[in-house]
């Protein structure tokens, strides 16, 4: 557990003082929402399920753009290979590495939600926005959600990299396998903004949080074979 | 033992293809166009099968680290593509005159879809990963999450209500015996046709990869 802060506390150092992704990831999330406003040109007549998409994309493209940086960096005077030496097992480098990411991306999210309500939410018909109704449950799933494109994200970013393809590779091998989450969190998204009660969707919740434990356990796993060694 | 098989599909095959245009009673509501579902059963039962073949070789590959296992997971991959595009094709045809569209984004289909998409990208991976011993172990894994992620792509994608036919299980309506005649003798074909095209295929991996061995040049 401590291994795991440890490296959780070197990436979030080397970024904190670095300040490479996060400034990059914001300004690229502002683009996107600009981009999504302009093409759907959305009024007071608001879609609560292509306003959740709107959110959802823009979390995801702009997520991947940082996990595909955030092994990249361990490239850079082959600093992967020394952390491969030290004491500590693969599956505590991913969950380091799961934590430092989730906590990075989940804090650009936390950034770009005041300017979504901004550009999109505040001026809908039919809404009411209460902190426990609505917001608190929507952050719940932003959470959530966020858990589960990062668990596989962060996971073929370091197989991405050492393809020939590199970052073309990212998308391909994430997108796919990421539908779940994109069905289940723009769905419980855009229910928590119809203000449907929480039997509505606590289904799609339950698929959401079944596929974090499943892919953290199955990739905490697995890393042991994707890093077996970096050599080839 | 190849020429028996070989032999066995074929029979087994023309017989299907008897059955299914012959041998099978007309279904009433949908006509002579239901008869596409028997080959539709087949390809994508075969398909399902590739894909269960390619996460066992991958979970054999990571343990046991021999290319067979490897080239045994890449040929059931490709074959499965084939099999499974087959599968959308027939289905497409299918839906037209039944549900009145090519396509809808109902449960079975999305998760048909996506399976079609992991396979396009575990080819393409494989194409794109770099050296061998790389490419076996990224491909395996790739394929292991893909296999895990599937069943949870169904049930995401039920979320919503879908409107593909269920034959069997509860709520099914259960179909004439000379229907189900023909369903499984094209399931057993299209099973022996899926082992036939590996065994091949494989003979064929292994001829190239002994050509690369003796210093052939490289590609």
């Amino acid at each position: 557990m401590r291994k795991i802060f440890l490296i959780f506390r070197k990436d979030f150092l080397v970024e904190w003082r670095s300040k490479q992704i996060f400034p990059t990831m914001f300004v690229f999330s502002l683009l996107l929402l600009l981009i999504f406003n302009v093409a759907f040109e959305f009024r007071s007549d608001i879609n609560f399920r292509a306003v959740s998409a709107v959110i959802w994309i823009t979390f995801i493209f702009s997520g991947l753009l940082a996990l595909g940086r955030s092994f990249s960096l361990e490239k850079e005077n082959n600093a992967f290979a020394f952390l491969l030496l030290t004491p500590v097992s693969r599956s505590c480098i991913y969950l380091g590495k799961l934590l430092s990411n989730v906590v990075m991306v989940l804090l650009s999210e936390l950034f770009i939600l005041p300017l979504f309500l901004l550009f999109f939410l505040l001026n809908a018909k039919g809404i009411s926005l209460s902190l426990t109704g609505e917001i608190l449950p929507f952050l719940g799933v932003v959470v959530l959600g966020t858990i589960g494109f990062v668990s596989l994200g962060t996971f073929f970013s370091s197989m991405a990299l050492n393809t020939k393809l590199r970052d073309m590779m990212l998308p391909l091998l994430v997108f796919p396998l990421i539908i779940p989450v994109v069905i289940t969190s723009v769905g419980i998204c855009s229910s928590i903004l119809e203000g449907k009660p929480f039997g509505y969707y606590a289904f799609s919740l339950q698929v959401l949080v079944s596929f974090d434990i499943i892919f953290i356990l199955l990739c905490s796993i697995l890393f042991e074979y994707l890093i077996e060694d970096s050599g080839d | 033992m190849r020429k028996i098989l070989f032999f066995l599909t074929f029979a087994l095959m023309v017989l299907a293809t008897w059955m299914t245009l012959f041998y099978a009673p007309t279904e009433i509501v949908m006509g002579h166009v239901q008869r596409i579902f028997y080959f539709h059963m087949g390809t994508v039962w075969a398909a399902t099968v590739a894909f269960t073949v390619v996460f066992v070789a991958s979970i054999y590959y990571l343990v046991k680290e021999t290319a067979k296992w490897d080239t045994l997971a890449y040929c059931s991959a490709e074959i499965g593509m084939l099999l499974l595009t087959l599968t959308i094709i027939t289905g497409s045809i299918w839906a037209k005159p039944v549900w009145g569209t090519w396509w809808t984004w109902d449960p079975q289909l999305t998760t048909t879809f996506i399976l079609w998409v992991l396979y396009a990208v575990y080819l393409v991976l494989r194409s794109g990963a770099g050296g061998r011993g790389k490419k076996a172990r990224y491909s395996a894994i790739f394929a292991i999450i893909a296999y895990v992620d599937l069943p949870v792509v169904y049930v995401s994608a039920r979320i919503k209500r879908g409107i593909s036919p269920v034959v069997f299980g509860p709520g099914g309506g259960g179909i004439d015996p000379a229907m189900m005649h023909t369903l499984l003798v094209t399931l057993l074909g299209f099973t022996l046709l899926f082992v036939l095209l590996l065994g091949e295929r494989r003979r064929i991996m292994n001829m190239e990869n002994a050509l690369y061995a003796r210093g052939g040049r490289g590609g």
